[in-house]
């Protein structure tokens, strides 16, 4: 059993370290800095520049937090504070519920629905011409499969609020709004940032759903409507052809890696601040 | 007064909109996909596998890929559990579950849980590679096994941390080993092990960067290890690209099975966790 223990939790070495090794060769190639910074990427010729990768990554990680953090947020609220004890009941089955759904059905959900929403109806008003296949779709779509782990997050910080406080407020006349504002969202503070930063390494990941509706153009997005190609999508769309490649195999590694790396530190930094959350309650 | 009064009410206003664009969004999905699905979905597709000139709009179904499915989300849930049910156990019941050591174990699998299984599909197709096995039904079970362990891993904490102390102290107390004591206690924590079970082959299920690589595609129905699987999201996604209208329309009807199939999945577990829970000591 410790062996399986011990094993089972050092998968995340193992995998760092086997990623690292792969990514060798072009990290021996070029620097670093250069694989972060530049935007050539031109695989023939030996030019693996991620700037443009990365870029989408984090356009498309934006619009998706943006999106959904004020709505989380104000839905937690209500479920927590506001809402009857019958209403409770049946929304948090739903939001479980869509925690479920598969990324796969949240990208054809997106191709379906979201893409033409804005190639006819919100692109219009703002740009010339949008095929709908955008960074804005991506994030949308992001968004909405971040909304579960958000609000279970911050719903259960929320109940671990002491109800005294809450009492404390509103018996000096503050009103509900007042209360949550200066009571809640304070002490709730940093458990809103862990669910944060969660969904933020959540959104960084996820590949199938975003690579579908994003319109994998490996330029650097300049607004909302224009195209993206975020890292992870790179990762599954170039799987097949990279082995005949020289380098492209290892330069598809350091993407995982570079990915890996990102998410570990996000993923580490939530956790630590929602287990300390959780020890201070306890005692 | 009134200024306080109206920021109430504009707020509260605010969030019952937000709770119904949350809550809506599960509607708004499921209906797009029923009603795109729908008029697609015959028996043929989840009784046949394609037949020839399947990708060009011919004859066929997605039995392949349900099977494929169902033979990887299951062959990875069952390698998962005989792992991770010693790990659950070996950090409550050894090492005690309430110390720095176990805490920080937990952080470690919840660190585990938040990879992104694109990351875990790469890595399955490095030790395929390193071990020389092509894209094949072993491979992808063994890449979803890691994206599933630590799912189970925290599900069953979870519950072993519910059982009263008193159960393991009684066992104890009768001059139970503790890989006795264990036994007791895994009996009683049934329910949550099968919540487990439906959780893990919920997300295995669904999953398609992980199997991407790694269980390969094929149009028959996989009879050993090494031969390649097709597996239902990806089969959903090849179809979604391809530009022949009938393709399409398949990929709506494939994504309205997995969403049903998930769906149950997720009613299942509550539900069966609420009933069995009943029966056990608290």
């Amino acid at each position: 059993m410790l062996v399986f223990t011990v094993l089972s939790v050092s998968v995340v070495l193992i995998v760092g370290i086997g990623l690292y090794y792969k990514s060798i060769p072009v990290l021996d190639h070029s620097s670093w800095w250069t694989l972060l910074t530049s935007s050539q990427w031109k695989p023939l010729k030996g030019l693996f520049g991620f700037f443009p990768f990365i870029m989408g990554t984090l356009w498309v990680t934006a619009i998706a937090i943006i999106i959904a953090l004020p709505l989380c947020l104000l839905t937690s609220f209500y479920i927590t504070e506001y809402a009857p004890n019958r209403v409770r009941k049946i929304l948090v089955p739903f939001v479980n519920l869509l925690s479920g759904i598969p990324p796969v059905i949240f990208g054809v959900w997106g191709v379906l629905f979201i893409i033409p929403l804005i190639q006819n109806h919100i692109a219009p008003h703002f740009v010339e011409f949008s095929t709908g296949y955008s960074v804005l779709a991506g994030g949308i779509v992001l968004a909405v499969m971040i909304f579960p782990l958000i609000v279970s997050i911050v719903c259960e910080v929320l109940n671990t609020i002491p109800r005294e406080l809450k009492d404390a407020s509103l018996a000096l006349g503050a009103t509900k709004w007042e209360t949550i504002r200066k009571v809640s969202l304070r002490k709730a503070k940093p458990g809103i940032i862990a669910a944060t930063v969660l969904a933020i390494s959540r959104a960084f990941g996820e590949t199938i759903a975003v690579l579908m509706v994003c319109g994998n153009n490996s330029v650097v997005p300049h607004s909302v409507f224009d195209p993206g190609y975020p890292l992870p999508a790179l990762i599954a769309n170039n799987y097949g052809e990279m082995l005949s490649i020289p380098m492209y195999e290892s330069a598809l590694m350091f993407a995982a890696l570079l990915l890996f790396i990102i998410i570990l530190v996000f993923n580490i930094i939530s956790r630590v601040i929602l287990a300390r959350l959780e020890r201070k309650l306890a005692i | 007064m009134i200024r306080r009064k109206l920021e109430e009410n504009f707020f509260r206003i605010l969030m019952v909109l937000a709770t119904i664009v949350v809550a809506g969004s599960f509607f708004l999905i499921v209906g797009t996909i029923v009603y795109k699905g729908v008029p697609f979905m015959n028996w043929d597709m989840v009784t046949k596998i394609p037949g020839g000139g399947f990708y060009i709009g011919k004859e066929g179904g997605v039995l392949n890929a349900i099977i494929g499915s169902l033979y990887v989300a299951g062959g990875a849930t069952i390698l998962g559990l005989f792992i991770s049910i010693p790990v659950a156990i070996y950090i409550n019941m050894y090492m005690g579950g309430k110390n720095l050591i176990a805490n920080t174990l937990r952080i470690a699998f919840d660190v585990l849980f938040g990879i992104p299984s694109i990351v875990y599909g790469a890595f399955g197709f490095l030790i395929m590679v390193y071990f020389g096995i092509r894209a094949s039904l072993l491979g992808g079970i063994v890449a979803v096994t890691l994206l599933v362990i630590p799912i189970l891993v925290r599900t069953l904490d979870e519950v072993l941390r519910t059982v009263p102390r008193e159960l393991r102290d009684a066992s104890l107390a009768l001059g139970a080993t503790r890989w006795e004591m264990s036994k007791v206690i895994l009996r009683q924590i049934r329910p949550g092990i099968f919540t487990a079970i439906l959780l893990s082959f919920g997300r295995a299920i669904g999953d398609v960067a992980s199997v991407l690589f790694t269980a390969g595609f094929s149009d028959n129905i996989p009879t050993s290890l090494h031969q390649p699987a097709a597996t239902l999201p990806l089969a959903i996604f090849f179809q979604l690209g391809s530009p022949v209208e009938e393709v399409q329309g398949r990929a709506y009807a494939s994504a309205l099975i997995l969403t049903i199939v998930v769906l149950l999945i997720t009613v299942l577990s509550s539900l069966l966790a609420k009933r069995f829970s009943k029966n056990n000591i608290r």
